[in-house]
């Protein structure tokens, strides 16, 4: 489903993406670990199409397409959607209506009539109750004022509302209380098919327990200096990075 | 057929012969005593210069052009009443006064008094209630160091009085509409209004501005507002003018103890406009809202000068003027508040916010606060640049495309200052025309 080959970025002659590569199929959960700084929101944010950032080597392939040459809007057209890990507070623009816009955009790529105000609102309704979240959100300001739970709360209702093909989570679960980890997980995970896929970026294995992914890489310094299973965020959990600094350091990956 | 007057403003000795030609239709009226301030406010006139840019007030606005036409004080329109209906905004429920050029069209107009509420073009309302309008007309509104006041005054004849009587509460609001038709003639209209609220009254006024023709039209155009003790008033205000089309208005507002005024003006289009917005707070628990919206093109220039002034203590005014500006078009923001040392527990609050869509718009800026007093609440703010990158990222990262982001991100920004404009259907009607406007960028 998604391919990144060798793919290095700068922002403003700053180095970030060092050479990095992976390969997502459909199905699978990946999840991208690493210290901060490293980059895991970098690489999310040239998924997803941000121009701050350049590109100046390497391919990323989304279903075959160059996924770089896509306007950010066409990406998420085609399926992608990036829960942000800061999610931008846009007054006067209400949750609801942004949500009308950006399904019904989606349709007209896809060549759909609208959906019309009955039709929407159920589906409101129904992904609502999935991520249980408050009604009261929905009239307000989109994020703004929204409490740090709400707003990464909100992301996932997002991701209900416009089902795509491949998701990236970036730190969804930073803020969230440990019921509000659970629904957002069990969110993330009624919407698996076999025919999606995940990235799950986190700094914590206790959200690895509700959404298991198939493999665990490892960001530092703008590469994945290491990739496993699950078992490999246990070991991150237990031994903090430094064991893997040091592997860097000593040039042993 | 009237014999059609024109003349240039530049020469103070063009307006001797307009002003005779104008005292012949007032009849017996020449004598009374609203003529005398006709006539003092000439003297005022004459005595005056229209400014230039060296004029710290008129810095950023050049009149130059306002100034460089022979404007007809009385030209005719051909306009039917059908064709005027198209303007009158069909879905409002209001008290409707057509003004053509400058001149009341009764026949066009569809209003009527309520139980205390008086509503009449200014000549009428001069036979019913002359005490009044010698004891108001032009003592809000002072022609000293002002020219265009001056003029206005001058020619004082059409125009919209209402009286609000004590209690009285307006169960519509009231429409005026001001038309100039430039058909033939480059058009001057000088219609000239005067509104008292008494106390507890409640009404309100909404002024529309359309044109039609290719020619130049100037409105000169003044307002006056007493807004008695605990009183209510609405005051909205549309320009959506071609660029030949010039205005240059003031409203004065007069307000006492608990009086509550509430201005907004959306301006969408217009070659040159320069509003300026004056409120007296004399009175103890005042409130006063200024509101500004300006989305601008082309060559679009438009200049808020607003002004409060607190006089006594306890009141509090609020003032938000928001620009999304487009093409090579102008902005000026001037907001002062002055605070009198007598003034204390004043609130006030000031914020101009702007949004440049072309590298060759531009917005002058300059808050100016002036306070005696020391024990206020006072803050200005002003803020001036491109749309926020991240918002729209936000939303095109959702799917939708960018254009539509923009048009979103700028309703939102222009809907803050429309949303406080409480009549529904005027509201809803200004919404139309600005997502049309984003929409078709
Ligand atoms: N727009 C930018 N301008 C300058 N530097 C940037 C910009 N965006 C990111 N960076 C830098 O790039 C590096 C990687 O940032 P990034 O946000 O991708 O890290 P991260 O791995 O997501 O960290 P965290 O775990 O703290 O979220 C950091 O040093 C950051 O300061
Ligand atoms: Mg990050």
């Amino acid at each position: 489903m998604l391919e990144i080959k060798n793919l290095h970025a700068s922002v403003e002659d700053k180095k970030i993406l060092n050479g990095i590569s992976l390969k997502v199929n459909a199905g699978e959960v990946h999840a991208i670990m690493g210290p901060n700084g490293s980059g895991k929101s970098t690489l999310a944010s040239v998924l997803a199409g941000k121009e701050d950032f350049e590109v100046e080597e390497g391919e990323a392939l989304y279903n075959g397409q160059d996924l770089l040459d896509m306007s950010p809007e066409d990406r998420a057209r085609e399926g992608i959607f990036l829960a942000f890990q800061y999610p931008v507070e846009i007054p006067g623009v209400s949750n609801t209506n942004f949500l009308k816009t950006a399904i019904n955009e989606i349709r007209k790529y896809k060549g759909e009539e609208p959906l019309d105000a009955v039709a929407f609102l159920k589906k409101m309704k129904e992904k609502m109750k999935l991520v249980n979240i408050d009604q009261s959100l929905m009239s307000r300001s989109l994020n703004e004022g929204f409490s740090g739970g709400e707003k990464k709360r909100n992301e996932i209702f997002h991701m209900a509302m416009l089902e795509p093909k491949l998701a990236i989570l970036d730190e969804t679960d930073s803020g969230l209380d440990i019921d509000a980890l659970r629904i957002v997980a069990n969110g993330v995970n009624a919407l698996k098919s076999p025919d999606n896929a995940t990235i799950v970026v986190t700094h914590y294995q206790r959200l690895l327990d509700y959404i298991v992914p198939d493999f665990v890489h490892v960001l530092y310094k703008g590469r994945i200096v290491k990739s496993g299973t699950k078992e490999l965020a246990l070991e991150l959990e237990d031994k903090g990075y430094d064991w893997i600094k040091k592997e860097v350091e000593e040039g042993v990956i | 057929m009237q014999q059609v007057i024109q003349a240039n403003l530049k020469d103070n000795d063009n307006i001797e012969p307009v002003f005779s030609h104008f005292e012949t239709q007032l009849n017996g009226e020449r004598s009374s005593a609203w003529h005398q301030k006709r006539k003092a406010a000439l003297e005022e006139l004459k005595s005056l210069t229209y400014p230039t840019t060296k004029n710290e007030e008129w810095k950023y606005t050049n009149i130059a052009k306002v100034l460089a036409n022979d404007y007809a004080f009385n030209a005719p329109s051909d306009l039917t009443k059908e064709e005027i209906s198209k303007f009158s905004l069909s879905e409002l429920e209001a008290h409707k006064l057509v003004f053509v050029n400058g001149i009341f069209r009764e026949e066009f107009s569809d209003y009527s008094s309520e139980k205390g509420l008086h509503i009449l073009s200014l000549k009428a309302a001069y036979q019913a209630h002359a005490d009044l309008i010698e004891a108001h007309f032009s003592e809000i509104a002072s022609t000293k160091e002002e020219p265009f006041t001056a003029l206005s005054t001058a020619f004082a004849f059409n125009g919209v009085f209402i009286l609000a009587e004590k209690s009285a509460v307006a169960s519509k609001p009231i429409f005026i509409l001001n038309i100039t038709d430039t058909s033939d003639y480059p058009v001057i209209a000088q219609p000239r209004n005067l509104v008292i609220a008494r106390e507890n009254s409640e009404v309100t006024v909404i002024e529309d501005f359309v044109s039609v023709g290719g020619k130049p039209a100037f409105l000169n155009y003044v307002s006056e507002f007493k807004v008695e003790q605990s009183a209510k008033v609405d005051h909205y205000k549309l320009q959506n003018k071609g660029d030949n089309n010039f205005y240059i208005g003031t409203t004065q507002v007069h307000q006492s103890d608990k009086s509550n005024y509430n201005n907004t003006v959306a301006t969408l289009g217009g070659g040159l406009i320069r509003n300026n917005l004056n409120i007296l707070l004399d009175g103890e628990y005042c409130e006063a809202f200024m509101n500004g919206l300006y989305m601008l093109k082309d060559k679009d220039h438009v200049d808020n000068h607003t002004m409060v002034d607190h006089l006594k203590p306890n009141s509090y005014s609020n003032e938000m003027y928001k620009g999304i500006m487009d093409g090579h078009s102008t902005g000026v923001f001037n907001g002062k508040i002055y605070v009198r040392q007598y003034a204390q527990k004043t609130n006030a609050f000031q914020e101009n916010k702007n949004i440049l869509l072309s590298e060759n718009a531009t917005v002058d800026t300059k808050p100016q606060l002036e306070i005696w007093a020391d024990d206020v609440k006072c803050s200005h703010g002003a803020t001036t640049g491109a749309l926020d990158e991240e918002p729209l990222f936000y939303l095109r990262s959702r799917g939708i495309g960018e254009d539509k982001a923009r048009a979103l991100l700028m309703n939102a920004f222009a809907e803050d200052v429309i949303s406080r404009i409480k009549s529904e259907t005027f509201k809803s009607h200004i919404e139309t025309l600005i997502s049309n406007r984003l929409e078709n960028r």
